[in-house]
């Protein structure tokens, strides 16, 4: 790796760093903007006064914000994600499990849709303007058409509830065989797969064809290189930068957006938690899910940035 | 046999069942059955099958997994917070309560042997012998006093501060012997022990994690916001149940998700399905749909201190203008029971059945329009979806106002939001009340001159008088003619209109019995799993 390079990666990790630093502040400020609290929403509507404001003390809720916002900041850095108004337990527990079963999912979901992507996106690239181009083109942006929540019904009505080979829900208790984990992974990696391949295949097909037309392609093909070689050896390498950017937008909707198959099939994710750490006004847990996604994101979009400059046959000496 | 009769569904068998619980006799069914057009062998089949599903003898064993529809990372174990139906299952499996409220109605002692008073003022409770907590601690005395106390400490977070206010003294007598002293006289003290805030703890108890309780069920796993797991107690104090071995718990929050799941046979238990998923159920092999609680309510309110509803003959117009077979058929597809502008449902044993609920009659409506003199005038209504079945319910009123020329506005609104900006704000709007276990707390809710949830506006000092003597008077007799005064005052002069009371329904596989109805809620109360047995 040459010293360019190394420049370049640097820069770029600093910037997340300073990237994170934005975005806890920013947390911050959207959760002081949420109106009510956790003592009121745990009270619920019978709740007096009176009631309210003792759980409220009893709860150092009426500490300045910007108290707790410095002592939460604090907590993270040395490693303490604080503890859960709603529950008392502690949110690294909390978090912990879910984001393990959301991380299984992604996983799964990446190693289906990501060869599976490149695959379509790369021969109908090859295979432009043919009858099966223009079949993927369409069925792609037909995927993309239908919203999530209909996929995942519609697949659940036709694998579960007619012909019942699998779950109609993924709970990761069924875990304990192999057999069981793709039995419960099975609908909501499709359904996930459905959602995140489109754009993949799509931007795959893309670049490919960009770089295809690129006199330097020309030139290897002139040289008499094989069909093959002139897409694998020629076209890809430079195409990669784009691609591996449309697969970490992609696979970063894996960890906060799949709100919606972790509802239809009860599928205990981190994204579920994030939503009632929302409903119950519970700071900390917001604040540690906010960030974790953020986290997420910036080391999907960093290291696609990453493998765009390593790859960059220009920035090769 | 069923197949000779036209239209004949699942819910229909359920209106059967519920009959015979209520205590039909078998003639009185067949007659009812026969004048609705049901011919008499395939009536009698109907009636066989409603009574074998009832009387059959329950099994010990086995594993189910249940869903509820709310779940989420504020779920807890303590009973004091307690807050979503969620939370109520889980309770109700591993605690128990000095008192229990049966479907009939009526109190009957649970950990309390007897909870006793001569003056209503200070209640002795005396407890059973031999009860342990999970732990193996024995139940005493001590522990109510410290059950009960707690919802004081507004640290505490209790649902029921307001409620549990009026106890000021405790006191452990001796080790089986409490003493509670209220502020003022209330007879309904056995009642309100029976509700799922006030389940007995083990004294001492500040980490509620583990489920600690004397009930059916130890907590093996405990999640919040996922799921649940419980094991039968094999010491519990009760001699019958429970009769499963073990369950799951876990919410589904989306109804048809829920209903999937039962189809598919991922979990045999799917709680509180609505009137269009439980049509696609009905009617499926291995589906059986329970109907519970009628408690619940989706009622209008013309606040009677702002215009309209100041106008003498408002309220009174809308009585009569609501088409209440309408709803209970159309809107609520046969799920309802039609209820008379007054609170306390029919299941309650204070329920005053002279009280006929006021008949469709848009002429005598009209009457009372002209007499209001909005006829001509554009009234708003403010309804939402967070209200159950309130948008179809405006549609219906809409209807039959636009035939006598009264121009009601419908402004739908959003959920979000809802119960802090419109509900008891709008002059007039939808509201939607859950089932309390007394009248006294349903009253001194929403129809007292002080009460919280006033929903009309409506002030009565000779209602607030009569709240105030039926708390704190004894006599069984007396109280029923007094509460079934106080309904009438309710539904002749107060703003709100009551058009139905609302069921629930449980859907589950075949293979459960034993679900009842419980005026405490949908689910027995949310109690089912100490009751339901699994056929084999």
């Amino acid at each position: 790796m040459n010293r360019q390079i190394l420049r370049l990666v640097s820069w770029r990790l600093a910037s997340a760093v300073v990237t994170l630093l934005i975005v806890s502040f920013t947390i911050f400020l959207a959760t002081t903007l949420l109106p009510g609290d956790v003592a009121q929403i745990l009270l619920g509507q019978a709740a007096t006064p009176e009631a309210v404001a003792g759980l409220r003390k009893a709860m150092h809720l009426d500490d300045p914000a910007i108290f707790q916002f410095m002592k939460w900041l604090g907590g993270l850095a040395s490693g303490d994600l604080g503890r859960s108004y709603a529950n008392n337990m502690s949110v690294a527990t909390l978090i912990g499990d879910r984001l393990a079963n959301t991380l299984k999912l992604a996983a799964a979901t990446t190693a289906v849709a990501v060869p599976l992507a490149l695959t379509l996106g790369i021969t109908s690239a090859i295979n432009r303007d043919t009858l099966y181009d223009r079949f993927i083109s369409g069925a792609t942006i037909a995927i993309i058409s239908v919203p999530e929540f209909l996929l995942a019904t519609l697949a659940v009505l036709v694998f579960a509830v007619y012909l019942r080979w699998l779950p109609a829900l993924s709970l990761v208790s069924d875990t304990q065989s192999f057999g069981g984990l793709l039995r419960i992974y099975a609908l909501p990696v499709m359904t996930l797969t459905f959602g995140v391949s489109a754009q993949m295949i799509r931007m795959t097909r893309a670049a490919v064809i960009e770089t295809l037309n690129t006199p330097y392609v020309e030139m290897a093909m002139l040289k008499g290189a094989s069909r093959r070689r002139k897409v694998l050896w020629h076209a890809l390498p430079n195409a990669l930068g784009p691609i591996v950017n449309a697969i970490a937008l992609s696979l970063s909707y894996l960890l906060g957006g799949v709100i919606i198959v972790e509802t239809i099939f009860s599928y205990p994710g981190v994204a579920k938690l994030m939503v009632d750490a929302v409903a119950t006004r519970d700071l900390p847990l917001i604040q540690s899910c906010a960030m974790i996604f953020c986290v997420g994101y910036l080391v999907l979009v960093t290291v696609a940035d990453i493998i765009a400059i390593v790859s960059n046959p220009r920035l090769r000496t | 046999m069923t197949d000779r009769i036209n239209n004949w569904t699942a819910a229909d068998d359920l209106t059967v069942e519920n009959a015979i619980r209520r205590g039909a006799t078998r003639r009185e069914l067949l007659n009812m059955l026969l004048m609705g057009g049901v011919a008499l062998t395939a009536g009698a089949g109907i009636l066989t099958r409603a009574t074998s599903a009832i009387a059959a003898t329950p099994v010990k064993g086995g594993h189910i997994r249940a869903a509820g529809w709310s779940s989420s990372t504020a779920d807890t174990l303590d009973p004091a917070k307690a807050s979503l139906s969620t939370d109520y299952v889980r309770c109700s499996a591993f605690y128990n309560r000095l008192t229990y409220l049966g479907e009939d109605g009526k109190i009957s002692m649970e950990l309390a042997e007897s909870v006793e008073s001569k003056d209503a003022k200070v209640w002795t409770i005396k407890l059973r012998k031999g009860v342990t907590f999970h732990d193996g601690k024995p139940l005493t005395a001590k522990d109510v006093v410290f059950s009960l106390k707690r919802h004081l400490d507004p640290a505490t977070g209790s649902k029921v501060n307001a409620i549990a206010k009026q106890m000021t003294g405790f006191a452990a007598k001796d080790d089986l012997t409490a003493e509670v002293t209220l502020a003022n006289p209330n007879a309904d003290f056995p009642t309100i022990m029976a509700i799922h805030q006030f389940m007995i703890v083990a004294d001492g108890t500040t980490d509620f994690s583990k489920g600690n309780g004397t009930g059916a069920f130890t907590c093996k796993v405990f999640e919040p916001g996922t799921r649940s797991i419980a094991e039968r107690n094999k010491n519990y104090w009760k001699a019958t149940g429970p009769y499963l071995d073990s369950f799951e718990f876990i919410a589904i929050s989306d109804a048809t998700a829920r209903a999937n799941a039962l189809l598919s046979g991922d979990i045999q238990y799917a709680a509180n399905m609505n009137a269009q998923t439980s049509r696609l159920l009905e009617g499926k092999p291995g589906i059986t749909l329970t109907r519970s609680a009628m408690g619940n309510y989706s009622n209008i309110n013309a606040r009677l201190d702002l215009d309209p509803g100041n106008k003498a003959g408002f309220a009174t117009g809308l009585k009569y203008l609501i088409n209440r077979e309408t709803i209970k058929t159309s809107v609520l597809r046969g799920l309802a029971e039609i209820a008379n502008d007054q609170p306390v449902p029919p299941s309650n044993i204070y329920y005053n059945k002279e009280l006929k609920a006021k008949p469709f009659d848009p002429e005598k409506a009209k009457f009372y329009f002209q007499k209001a003199g909005v006829l001509g005038k554009k009234i708003p209504v403010v309804t939402s979806e967070a209200v159950t079945a309130g948008v179809e319910m405006a549609v219906v009123l809409q209807q039959a106002a636009q035939d006598i020329g009264l121009d009601l506005d419908i402004q739908r609104v959003p959920s979000d939001g809802y119960w802090s900006k419109y509900w008891l704000k709008a002059p007039v709007h939808f509201g939607n009340i859950n089932p309390r276990p007394t009248p006294d707390i349903l009253f001194s809710l929403l129809y007292t001159s002080d009460a919280p949830w006033n929903e009309s506006q409506w002030k009565s000092e000779k209602f607030d008088k009569l709240v105030l003597e039926a708390r704190g008077t004894l006599d069984e007799a007396k109280r029923t003619q007094m509460y079934h005064e106080m309904q009438r005052m309710i539904a002749e002069d107060a703003g709100t209109v009551i058009p139905v009371f609302m069921g629930g329904i449980d859907a589950t596989t075949s293979k459960l019995n034993g679900l009842r109805p419980n005026p405490l809620g949908g689910s027995m109360g949310y109690a089912f799993a100490e009751y339901v047995w699994l056929a084999s």
